[in-house]
């Protein structure tokens, strides 16, 4: 499934960002919520990367930032390259849907008032485009009458089919899918991944968001894991296949402790609110291993292979 | 209590049958795991039983008895997209004083925290949404909670969270649990039986739905 790639350069490179919005408090009162900070990616092409982490870790801002669809009230710093040029909301606006194509979290984004066949081809009425449409329905076994109907007249699975459809049969290169799969027995799921792992494997590349960690370990190559708006540890796929202990960050571990079929352990607390980050390192007010030393900034350390923000990590 | 269907049938005007002579039933106490694949129903299955569409054929008891439509129904539903759930133009202190959950030990047992009261739901994830329906539904009149697929928006640290949370109310309150979930690991985890709905949805899916060669997802 997965093939050995040259070394060759990122089609996507995040580095150092941060994303804050500017909030109104009482009256007059402003502020600068900083809900993404020090955040690197890099996804090279052939390659799926996963993003894993808690909810509200600023999975699915990434990938608005990256599309340029983040409110007026975001502010953006550090940069964001697209085959080594720097994306600014003008390129963003002229390559979403070309070169970059999102697969949406909510199937809200469907429109309400388009057909679906219209929806997944976007309007283009080429031939080409009809036949990729009846390929990619036939595979995610959707009827073909269903091209006539309403966004609100799909089952929940059906619509999230519907919007994998859409990005997957434009001829963007960097895909970036933000949880494509919940809604879908793990059939369709495994079936959606592999359409995924098929266009990376044609030499796209693949950002794939979700909580279904369980199956992107066998579907990636690599899997970042978010926290509180920073990544905290990226590793290849292998090591969250063999286990906690092969993991880096506690976080790392937490997650995959807390699987139905490891266990079923959460970790006690919360993932910090944006506007009172603790000191240092995000994790520590939850983290067993806290010592005083965490509280200074803590940069990404390359340990075993992977990468991981934890003084402690061994 | 006991909450049963009955020869249940179910379609959207002029539209194929999507569920047909489907009986079910389960007691208070119990926690049924829903599965079946994706387009066959559940949903409409779990919308029917908490009384939000009503059934075309058959009916739904409760105890025996038709559920009363004035007041506070017994069977609470936890939708999939909580976005869709909330009132989009309410803050979510708004939310929970509805229902009448704004209390101290419920925002604490499902990590609720104080800031995200003074939010709108657009301002939230998908994940810090759904703590909320799950806090409002809740309430001391609940006998029956319906969850379809209340966690796969959330990460699965809080969906151990939320779920271990929710089996220690729903033991202590004696609630009935139907969880509609595509994930096998967690049905066996949570739940005492499993229900497939494949096997007591009787609609003939392949002539009906027009798909020939007979594919099991052609239903619409």
């Amino acid at each position: 499934m997965k093939k050995e790639r040259m070394e060759n350069a990122p089609l996507l490179k995040v580095e150092d960002l941060s994303v804050s919005f500017h909030m109104y408090d009482k009256g007059l009162e402003q502020y600068d919520l900083k809900v993404i900070s020090n955040l690197s990616l890099d996804v090279k092409p052939g390659e799926i990367v996963a993003i894993a982490g808690s909810s509200g870790s600023g999975k699915s801002l990434l990938a608005h930032a990256v599309v340029g669809i983040l409110p007026e009230n975001a502010r953006l710093t550090g940069s964001i390259t697209y085959k080594g040029e720097i994306l600014d909301q003008k390129k963003k606006e002229a390559f979403r849907g070309t070169r970059i194509a999102l697969v949406p979290q909510s199937i809200a984004y469907l429109d309400p008032l388009m057909k679906v066949g219209k929806q997944v081809t976007g309007g283009d009425r080429g031939k080409e485009a009809e036949i990729s449409k009846k390929e990619i329905f036939k595979r995610f076994h959707l009827d073909e009458k269903i091209e006539k109907y309403y966004p609100f007249q799909l089952s929940g699975g059906m619509a999230r089919r519907v919007l994998v459809s859409t990005a997957v049969i434009s001829d963007a290169s960097l895909i970036i899918a933000d949880e494509p799969t919940p809604g879908l027995d793990l059939e369709m799921a495994l079936e959606a991944l592999k359409v995924f792992r098929e266009l990376a494997d044609e030499g796209k590349a693949v950002v794939l968001i979700t909580h279904d960690i369980d199956l992107a370990f066998h579907i990636a190559d690599r899997i970042a894991v978010f926290y509180a708006g920073t990544t905290v540890e990226m590793a290849k796929a292998e090591d969250f296949l063999e286990g906690a202990g092969k993991l880096r960050h506690p976080y790392s571990k937490a997650l995959w402790q807390a699987l139905p079929q490891n266990g079923f352990r959460p970790i006690p607390g919360f993932q910090p609110y944006a506007r009172y980050l603790p000191k240092g390192c995000l994790f520590s007010p939850r983290c067993p291993h806290k010592t005083k030393e965490c509280e200074n900034d803590i940069p990404m350390s390359e340990i075993r292979g992977g990468y991981v923000r934890c003084i402690h990590a061994t | 209590m006991r909450l049963e269907a009955r020869n249940l049938g179910f379609c959207y005007a002029g539209g194929p049958w999507i569920l047909k002579d489907v009986n079910f039933s389960m007691e208070e106490g119990e926690r049924v795991g829903l599965v079946g694949p994706s387009g066959y129903g559940k949903s409409t299955l779990v919308k029917l039983l908490a009384g939000y569409l009503e059934p075309c054929e058959g009916e739904i008891l409760l105890d025996g008895k038709p559920m009363e439509k004035k007041g506070v129904c017994p069977v609470q539903l936890i939708c999939q997209h909580p976005e869709k759930a909330i009132n989009p133009r309410w803050k979510m202190k708004k939310v929970l004083e509805e229902s009448g959950m704004y209390r101290e030990e419920v925002l604490e047992a499902l990590g609720i925290e104080e800031e995200w009261l003074e939010r709108y739901p657009r301002e939230l994830s998908g994940g810090e949404l759904q703590r909320f329906c799950v806090a409002r539904s809740l309430f001391g009149g609940t006998h029956f909670l319906l969850a379809d697929e209340m966690s796969t928006m959330l990460d699965v640290i809080t969906q151990a969270q939320i779920w271990n949370l929710m089996l220690r109310e729903v033991e202590k309150r004696k609630i009935g649990l139907l969880a509609v979930t595509h994930n096998m690991a967690l049905a066996d985890c949570v739940c005492t039986r499993t229900i497939n709905l494949a096997q007591v949805n009787h609609i003939k899916c392949a002539e009906e739905s027009g798909c020939k060669n007979g594919c099991e997802y052609g239903t619409v």
